[in-house]
């Protein structure tokens, strides 16, 4: 299903922890460990077992649904990216279903020499999945639960696919420096496979892509409200783009006020109090405005020709990165959120789509770095160090790749690519690993992850 | 082969053979019979043998020893030309009769189409339509890579757009667009430079601002879908539309 390949450098490089942190911050460390620290990645990786969950049962259900119960734990902890998961040729012969069939040791000891174990059952009684799951430190012998929870649904299998993402959510929150898990976020993209370009949503990892907007003409930009029960996009009317609103409550597109000129390219605040965007309507050129989430007060920030893009510092809310041709080819700005303060972030090549970390540490942006007369090739996302304006590449494997946005918990990017031939969206590890190609079918892009 | 037939045709070849040995031997000599008439001779040809509808050919016939000549039924001198003009392909018979016998000869005279004649352009009718006359007048613009700066010849033909636009008092909607390559959001901030840069060009030359509407259409409506300069060329450019 999905490919793997490492793009960065090393993982032994990567120096994690609080105290390393706030050491290397003192002492200037390199751009690269700087960047990968703030990603909140560490090198200390829990050592996981994961054995398959038992069926509880003898139900006709129970087996099907255990089965992609199972799938779907084991590749949300390793989508993770903070685990190393101790592969299944190491396990006892015996796995436990449940606290009164575990034997520790025989974890804990090499060859399987996990740290933690994960294991449960999964059963199916008069149309309910009923799955029981559990969390041990199997080299604490004295107190080894962490963790005990147990879900009941509808049997179905996006049912066990959803129990199975809440688990892992635990885990990870458990294990992970108390930062949730993403595996119930959700991906919003642009599709043309409906025949013209719609909005589009997808769990984390790829399943379950639904269309949302049926507008019927040109749907882009989409950008999900921090509580993710509004998606605000730019639609092309009769005569205009503009910021449209689509409530996923409602399952439609509701009212939100028109302006003059094009509007295009929304950004919410992660407060959900605020929108930017791009519009013509003050000279003709676009250039960056705010107002408030229901429209309203809509006031001018940005006056420069060809300004688009705007996205919020989603720490404090009190800067916005917006892309400007003002001084020929695109680069990356950042403002204060009141238009003062304005600071050129880079100063060559064609740098476009600027997506800020979610600790407000780092920007993520597509950049073709080296640009030539003629030739506008290998665009590749690049994530900076605002602080030092220290600059990593992601991908290096040609191809157009564009449009980065971050996951909730901050380290993990997706993106679009035509690396395939086509564009599709494709996420990645922020340290560069574990490549996922999430869309497959027409054309996708511009993906949007959650704020949670 | 038809066995029945060849031995029926060597029968008969045996009985020839038999009657003229017969009659060889048993004849006696004739006196010499007064010499038979001769036979007449004809010839006929056409020049030339091949001709394009409307054009002529010249018949030409001799014969010898005939008393009674006649070309497609048509007495004619034993000898002499005459000119024809088929509308198609034709066969000419020559028949001569004489007392010696008949002798026929045939002549073709070919007939080819003309070519067909290369209509004169009719003169292009004045535009009716408000929408034909723009469509002649307004022709969209071309820009440079990641530029909206407008060209000599672009300035120019605004400057000529302007004076039908005042002089019909037309309103207009610019669209600018922009090829392939560059970023999905930033091409639409660039179409909006590149209907805007027509936008200002028009206005200087007179045209009311209020008689213009520009949007931009970024990369998402491109005339041509190839992935080269020719194609991307055609994408990069305002295009304009009369509105009602």
């Amino acid at each position: 299903m999905h490919s793997e390949k490492r793009i960065g450098t090393g993982k032994t490089l990567w120096l994690a922890g609080l105290t390393l942190m706030m050491l290397c911050a003192v002492v200037s460390a390199p751009a690269q460990d700087r960047i990968k620290i703030e990603l909140n990645m560490g090198q200390e990786r829990p050592r996981i077992a994961v054995p398959d969950f038992k069926a509880a049962n003898a139900d006709a259900q129970t087996g099907p649904l255990n089965t992609v119960f199972n799938q779907v734990l084991w590749s949300d902890l390793e989508n993770a990216g903070i685990f190393d998961l101790v592969a299944k040729s190491f396990y006892p012969s015996q796995t436990p279903g449940q606290p009164a069939e575990l034997n520790a040791k025989a974890w804990g000891d090499p060859p399987p020499n996990a740290g933690v174990l994960t294991f449960g059952n999964v059963g199916v009684n008069s149309g309910k999945i009923d799955v029981q799951g559990w969390l041990y430190d199997v080299k604490n012998p004295g107190s080894p639960q962490i963790l005990g929870k147990q879900y009941k649904e509808d049997a179905t299998p996006d049912n066990a696919r959803l129990i199975a993402h809440r688990f892992a959510d635990e885990i990870i929150a458990r294990l992970g420096s108390g930062i949730p898990g993403i595996a119930e976020s959700q991906i919003y993209f642009v599709s043309n496979r409906s025949g013209n370009k719609e909005i589009w949503s997808m769990d984390y990892d790829g399943a379950n892509q639904k269309q949302l907007t049926k507008l019927g003409s040109i749907a882009l930009s989409p950008r999900i409200s921090p509580d993710g029960s509004r998606l605000a996009f730019s639609g092309l009317t009769k005569d205009s783009w503009q910021i449209m609103m689509y409530s996923l409550d409602l399952g439609r597109t509701v009212a939100f006020p028109r302006n003059g000129g094009d509007n295009f390219s929304p950004a919410w605040s992660s407060d959900g109090t605020k929108i930017a965007f791009a519009s013509s309507m003050h000279s003709g050129l676009s250039e960056i405005f705010i107002a408030e989430a229901s429209g309203a007060g809509t006031r001018r920030l940005s006056t420069g020709k060809g300004d688009v893009s705007p996205v919020f510092n989603p720490k404090t809310n009190g800067q916005i990165a917006w892309v400007s041709g003002r001084t020929g080819l695109p680069q990356i700005y950042v403002m204060d959120a009141d238009g003062s303060n304005v600071q050129k972030m880079t100063d060559q090549g064609y740098a476009v789509s600027p997506a800020w970390s979610p600790n407000g540490l780092l920007l993520a942006f597509a950049w073709v770095r080296n640009y030539g007369p003629g030739i506008l090739g290998g665009s590749d996302i690049y994530l900076m160090d605002i602080a030092s304006r220290q600059i990593i590449q992601l991908t290096h494997d040609g191809g157009r790749n564009d449009f980065p946005s971050w996951s909730p918990d901050g380290r993990h990017i997706v993106f679009q690519s035509n690396r395939s031939g086509t564009e599709q969206v494709w996420s990645v590890l922020a340290d560069g690993t574990h490549l996922q190609q999430l869309t497959r079918q027409g054309r996708n892009s511009q993906p949007n992850w959650s704020f949670k | 082969m038809n066995n029945s037939k060849s031995i029926r045709i060597f029968v008969l070849g045996v009985l020839v053979l038999f009657m003229v040995a017969s009659g060889c031997k048993k004849k006696e000599p004739a006196p010499p019979p007064p010499p038979p008439p001769k036979a007449p001779t004809a010839t006929l040809s056409a020049n030339p043998a091949s001709i394009q509808r409307g054009q002529s050919s010249t018949l030409t016939w001799s014969t010898e020893n005939a008393t009674d000549v006649a070309l497609d039924g048509n007495k004619v001198d034993p000898s002499g030309s005459q000119t024809v003009s088929p509308t198609q392909t034709t066969t000419y018979h020559l028949t001569a009769k004489g007392a010696g016998g008949t002798q026929d000869a045939t002549a073709q005279v070919s007939v080819t189409a003309p070519p067909t004649p290369t209509p004169t352009p009719a003169p292009t009718p004045p535009p009716v339509t408000d929408e034909q006359l723009f469509a002649q007048m307004v022709k969209d613009i071309y820009f440079d890579f990641d530029k909206a700066d407008l060209r000599a010849e672009s300035q120019q033909a605004l400057a000529q757009a302007a004076q039908i636009i005042k002089q019909k008092g037309w309103k207009v909607q610019i669209e600018g667009n922009c090829d392939e390559r560059g970023s999905t959001e930033y091409n639409l901030a660039l179409g909006e430079r590149r209907a805007d840069a027509a936008k200002q060009a028009l206005i200087q030359n007179g045209v009311g601002a209020d008689a213009l509407k520009t949007i931009s259409y970024g990369k998402e409506k491109p005339q041509c879908s190839e992935s080269n300069e020719d194609c991307w060329q055609k994408n990069r450019r305002d295009h304009f539309t009369l509105l009602h």
